[in-house]
């Protein structure tokens, strides 16, 4: 056999296993998208990634073999033990982290590309700057975002002009890019400066905004690296890259979208507007009238007693690692009888469904949680409200007073049960320092305690009965 | 591939991700965007083709950062993604997904 047919016999090899890996990607994301079959989705996909990598050792003209596997090796195990170790609540600046790291992966590819001097065709040398400038503010970006949601970073850095500035840093990388792509000037310097204003930009754009916008910022970097990997694998001519870096450009594009509605944000808010840190200068119109305290034994006759109740957990509850014994409450009162569903508001926890991540973690079948859209109807009818960890999503401020901040937002309807329950530290203002009406009103009953021990209080008083 | 061909398969991927994403529930949000991030993890492939040809210490060494991100990002995203998935049962399969709990 000689070279050229082993060439093209490893070529054929390759296209078909880049193929087989595309076929499998599209459907393992279409299988993750319905809870039912979305643990087999990622199986698929998995399947797809191994694939096309054991095929990619054969790439014609491969060297640097000791390296990538060493690079493959390191790079992997690092990821992997994290990746099984980190706590279901900080799942958000993970994905952050693996994102970025991807975004780093294309812009190391462009990199490798234009430093090597080798003749490409003028649009290859643009997709290669062009996915090289999205993967490096992804890399750059979602480490911020990651420092952030770790708390790593505090507060948000915001200054006058601040917008301006990161428009001349892009003008500057636009014009180093155009530069190269033009062919003019393709040395060592330029190319570094290049990427250093890219990073540069993905650091500035990301310090000024806040944590609660950080998961849609997370899923729009999410998108731009899909992006640039497609961008990169025109310039290398590799079909896989650009189909699966295409599907999660648009796929992370609509997620994007679909995220800033359910939290009541425009994709341009988040990213010009420098708010996000919840609650706002007012604090809106004074509430007039009293919180009324209960007792755990009483709460927990209530609900023994109850046909239907309605559980509102927030990040309150996960903090206070209480859903464990939520979920031991739930099956009590199940063992009752008593209809018991969850209601999760779209941002409960710090990214749209992660509050669901949570309860499935402490094993509550997801088809007893609902969310806004299903389970607001049915707070007409519930005897029992019980509200855990959750603050704003349940203030019926944002439905009625126009001088709150958080007015406009859909909230969660549990002021309309017969008998609402709120699990409270103390009685100040939550996080946002926004006063909650709920609280207030006549059919409201304060339990105070810390999540977890009033929960267990609660299922003594449950199991007493 | 000629340009062409290349914009094609662009522009279907760009419908084909749109149209599986399009009626995902709130509920998967978490857990399909750490899916569609390990998709794009194939970037690995691109990182290898790129450190495989590379010569110089410089381009060796930033082949090899780009090799050893991209693995992260498909090794991370995964098991991420697996572990968020593995928990979501429905209440007819009984003994739930908790660990450790009675």
């Amino acid at each position: 056999m000689d070279l050229g047919s082993v060439h093209i016999g490893a070529d054929a090899l390759i296209q078909t296993s880049y193929l087989i890996t595309a076929f499998l990607f599209i459907m393992g994301l279409k299988r993750m998208s319905s809870p039912v079959t979305a643990r087999s989705g990622i199986l698929w996909a998995g399947a797809g990634m191994v694939v096309a990598t054991a095929a990619t050792f054969f790439f014609p003209g491969m060297g640097n073999f000791a390296l990538m596997g060493a690079a493959i090796f390191v790079g992997g195990i690092i990821a992997w033990v994290s990746g099984r170790r980190v706590a279901m609540t900080n799942m958000p600046q993970m994905i952050a982290l693996y994102n970025g790291m991807g975004g780093g992966g294309a812009a190391a590819i462009a990199a490798v590309e234009l430093y090597s001097g080798r003749q490409i065709t003028s649009t290859e040398a643009t997709l290669a700057v062009v996915g090289g400038i999205i993967g490096a503010v992804s890399f750059s970006g979602s480490l911020i975002a990651f420092a952030k949601l770790q708390g790593l970073i505090k507060g948000s850095l915001r200054f006058g002009g601040q917008q301006i500035l990161n428009l001349l840093i892009l003008a500057a990388a636009l014009v180093l890019g155009a530069v190269i792509a033009s062919g003019y000037n393709v040395t060592t310097p330029v190319v570094s400066a290049l990427f250093g204003a890219a990073l540069v930009l993905g650091v500035s754009m990301t310090l000024p905004i806040g944590g609660a916008d950080m998961p849609v910022v997370i899923s729009l970097y999410n998108a731009l690296t899909g992006l640039a990997v497609a961008f990169e694998g025109f310039v290398l001519g590799n079909a896989a890259m650009i189909i699966a870096g295409t599907v999660v450009g648009s796929a992370g594009t609509l997620l994007t979208q679909l995220m800033a509605r359910a939290m009541n944000r425009s994709l341009g808010n988040v990213l010009f507007s420098g708010f996000g840190d919840t609650g706002g200068t007012s604090s809106g119109t004074a509430i007039t009238g009293s919180m009324k305290p209960i007792e755990a034994s009483d709460a927990g006759v209530m609900m023994a007693f109850a046909q239907k109740v309605i559980i509102v957990p927030g990040y309150g509850m996960a903090v206070a690692q209480a859903q464990h014994k939520v979920w031991e409450l739930t099956q009590l009162l199940i063992d009752r009888s008593v209809t018991v569903k969850f209601a999760i508001h779209p941002v409960a926890g710090r990214m749209p469904g992660h509050m669901n991540v949570l309860l499935a973690e402490a094993g509550v079948p997801y088809d007893l949680i609902a969310d806004l859209d299903e389970i607001n109807a049915e707070f007409d009818g519930a005897d029992v409200a019980l509200i855990i960890g959750a603050n704003d999503v349940v203030n019926p401020v944002a439905r009625n007073d126009k001088s709150s901040p958080i007015y406009g937002m859909p909230i969660l309807n549990a002021d309309k049960a017969k008998n609402v329950i709120v699990i409270k530290r103390g009685q100040g203002a939550g996080f946002s320092g926004i006063e909650n009406a709920l609280f207030y009103l006549d059919n409201t009953r304060m339990l105070y305690g810390d999540g977890q021990s009033a929960v267990a209080s609660l299922i003594a008083a449950v199991k007493s009965v | 591939m000629t340009g062409i061909v290349a914009l094609y398969i662009f522009m279907l991927a760009a419908f084909t991700g749109y149209e599986v994403i399009a009626k995902v529930p709130v509920i998967l949000h978490t857990p399909l965007m750490s899916g569609s991030n390990f998709v794009h993890g194939i970037v690995l492939v691109g990182a290898m083709v790129a450190l495989g040809a590379a010569t110089t210490p410089l381009e060796k060494t930033i082949g090899f950062i780009g090799v050893l991100l991209a693995a992260g990002n498909a090794v991370g995203g995964y098991a991420v993604t697996e572990r968020m998935l593995e928990m979501f049962k429905s209440s007819g399969a009984k003994g739930g997904g908790a660990k450790g709990h009675h």
